[in-house]
């Protein structure tokens, strides 16, 4: 290997799990049945000559290898042409532009609503392990391994329509810059839903570094000079549990990009993972291909993200 | 997991130790006598007894219509009520955890041969085999799960086999992650170097001597896996890429109450029950079996 350096590898590898995912996307589209042509023409593609098929097929590139097919697509992706929409003839470039900070701006709430409600649990169940509060943070954690994003969405949008008569949703999506107060009422529901998913993985890691962390020497230190339970709780214990908490978050970033796909969808939210929903639905693959790219992308960015930050909190891992 | 992928201190040493066949009765003993296990096992048996009396058609015929009876509530002669076509929800439901049971066993059952295999040879061999393995993994981990599973679902032709490979595809990379590690600590310790000296082809060691020894977590995965199973296979019917209909599944059950709940909200509690039940028995078994694991407790809690 010439990459020695720890950072630049993982860099490397980034980029070549990047070409593996581009080959795995081609590969899935090429596996579909039917092809360009035929998704073009629709029915009338069966009344095709075999020479005016061959014309098509050599307009859309197809006669030539597979590799070099995916070369030329590669090619086009990496200048920014994702393709366009069969149906409406808008650029999938200019699509994910407008539907991909939306299910960021999802995910970072959902990340905060997560981190509250899995940090309170967890601290609830650590601070008397075994005990009929351990076990209500547990079950709390258990509900939200349990419960599928699309029951809770469900139920919660036709309870609170029924029983509160509330149902943001029920309008036409209002962009930040529009409406922010509606936008934000539109986010919360579905954020909920995606926060409490994420709870669950969050409070069951916290809870164990939590309980760790509490036996340790300078947390009974700590209590011995007359540290108060509630500042050894928030600023002893806590912050020693950090790491593997910040660790499990940035691994549950794919749950929400997947889980965003099923609230989008129930509340009707316009975000990327209903982009991907839409065009497998209305046979819009290039749409399909080339979104699935860019949330894979995305996804390998804030894990390599993750990945660094972590080395930047914690020494220890720089070294290895 | 934990335990397992230790250094082989006494802790890492656990899984060897129960390798024997008397050590792996022990595991289901220890694993009933824990509340956790003994209850998700319960939930799971009483799913999974509705679900095999539905395959055997004990419950009557899940699409048999009775319009005069339609949306009528639970009752001694419909225990879920009716939907909007007249249907047993009951016979729904449980067909349905029929058909996610199904699905998912066939899904964990791919994946965890695969990818333990794939796992397993490329820790024990290492070189290019092992970084082939590791590349594929990577790739598979560079998708987020859900998103992963409904682009495959919908490459294919729809058929329940499909849904499974899709999904097993996507827990595919778990097992080898779960596999891999202990290999890598196992392959080291003197009675598995022992029998390269004693001149054992490399199959015989590793069927014989190493899968013994990462048996157990694998077992608590496929627990755990199965039960991610089941939530992917509903999430899909939800989105209308699971299992095709007219076949009932849960996750399309719900997605068809979304516009029944408010005058019938048994169309939507009763499948979304079964899901949570299934997925709570299967997740507390999981971890009473990785309780049961765990030297650190002594058997149960």
């Amino acid at each position: 290997m010439i990459a020695r350096h720890p950072l630049l590898r993982r860099v490397l590898e980034a980029l070549a799990t990047l070409l593996g995912v581009a080959v795995l996307v081609f590969v899935m589209l090429r596996a579909i049945p039917g092809d360009q042509v035929t998704a073009s023409l629709g029915t009338e593609a069966a009344a095709l000559t075999p020479a005016q098929r061959a014309a098509l097929e050599a307009y859309y590139g197809l006669d030539q290898p597979l590799p070099v097919q995916f070369l030329s697509w590669l090619g086009a992706v990496a200048t920014g042409n994702l393709g366009a929409s069969q149906r409406t003839g808008e650029s999938v470039l200019d699509m994910t532009a407008s539907a991909l900070p939306i299910t960021l701006e999802l995910a970072v709430l959902s990340l905060l609503i997560g981190l509250v409600l899995g940090i309170a649990a967890a601290m609830l169940s650590a601070s008397r392990p075994n005990s009929a509060r351990d076990a209500v943070g547990q079950a709390v954690g258990l509900a939200g391994l349990s419960v599928p994003a699309f029951l809770l969405g469900s139920a919660l949008l036709a309870l609170s329509s029924r029983f509160l008569g509330y149902n943001p949703n029920a309008e036409q999506f209002a962009p930040l810059t529009a409406d922010p107060w509606l936008h934000l009422q539109q986010l919360v529901m579905p954020a909920l839903v995606l926060g409490f998913g994420l709870a669950a993985p969050i409070m069951r890691t916290a809870r164990s570094a939590l309980l760790e962390v509490r036996s340790q020497d300078y947390v009974r230190t700590a209590r011995g000079k007359g540290v108060g339970p509630r500042r050894l709780a928030l600023r002893h214990v806590l912050p020693g549990a950090l790491v593997p908490i910040v660790t499990m978050t940035g691994l549950q970033f794919g749950y929400l990009l997947g889980g965003a796909v099923v609230v989008e969808q129930i509340f009707s939210v316009p975000g990327i993972g209903r982009q991907v929903l839409l065009g497998i639905q209305q046979k819009e693959y290039a749409v399909v291909q080339s979104t699935v790219l860019v949330i894979a992308l995305t996804f390998v960015l804030v894990n390599l993200g993750t990945d660094l930050l972590y080395r930047v909190i914690d020494p220890r891992v720089r070294a290895a | 997991m934990t335990a397992a992928t230790g250094t082989p201190s006494p802790e890492g040493g656990a899984p060897i130790e129960l390798a024997g066949a008397g050590g792996r009765r022990g595991l289901v003993r220890r694993t009933l006598a824990g509340r956790t296990g003994a209850a998700g096992a319960v939930l799971v048996a009483v799913v999974a007894l509705g679900a095999l009396a539905a395959a055997l058609g004990l419950l009557g015929d899940p699409l048999a219509q009775a319009p005069a009876e339609r949306l009528s509530g639970p009752s001694a002669r419909h225990w879920f009520g009716t939907d909007q076509f007249g249907r047993d929800v009951f016979a729904r439901s449980a067909a349905g955890a029929a058909a996610s049971l199904q699905i998912a066993v066939v899904a964990v059952a791919i994946a965890a041969v695969v990818g333990t295999a794939a796992g397993v040879a490329g820790a024990y061999f290492r070189g290019w085999s092992d970084r082939t393995v590791l590349g594929v993994t990577n790739v598979l981990f560079a998708f987020p799960p859900l998103l992963l599973a409904l682009a495959l679902a919908s490459a294919f032709t729809r058929t329940w086999l499909t849904v499974a490979v899709a999904i097993a595809i996507v827990y595919t990379p778990i097992f080898v992650r779960v596999a891999r590690g202990p290999v890598l600590t196992l392959r080291e310790v003197d009675f598995v170097r022992a029998t390269t000296v004693l001149g054992f082809s490399p199959l015989r060691t590793l069927v014989r001597h190493v899968l013994p020894g990462i048996a157990p977590i694998v077992i608590v995965q496929v627990t755990l896996s199965l039960s991610w199973a089941v939530l992917t296979e509903a999430s899909l019917s939800f989105l209308g890429l699971g299992t095709p209909p007219p076949a009932p599944s849960l996750g399309a059950m719900v997605l068809e109450a979304r516009v029944l709940v408010n005058v019938a909200w048994w169309t939507m509690a009763a499948p979304g029950a079964v899901i949570v039940a299934l997925v709570v028995g299967l997740n507390l078994l999981g971890d009473g079996l990785r309780d049961a694991l765990d030297p650190r407790n002594g058997g149960g809690r």
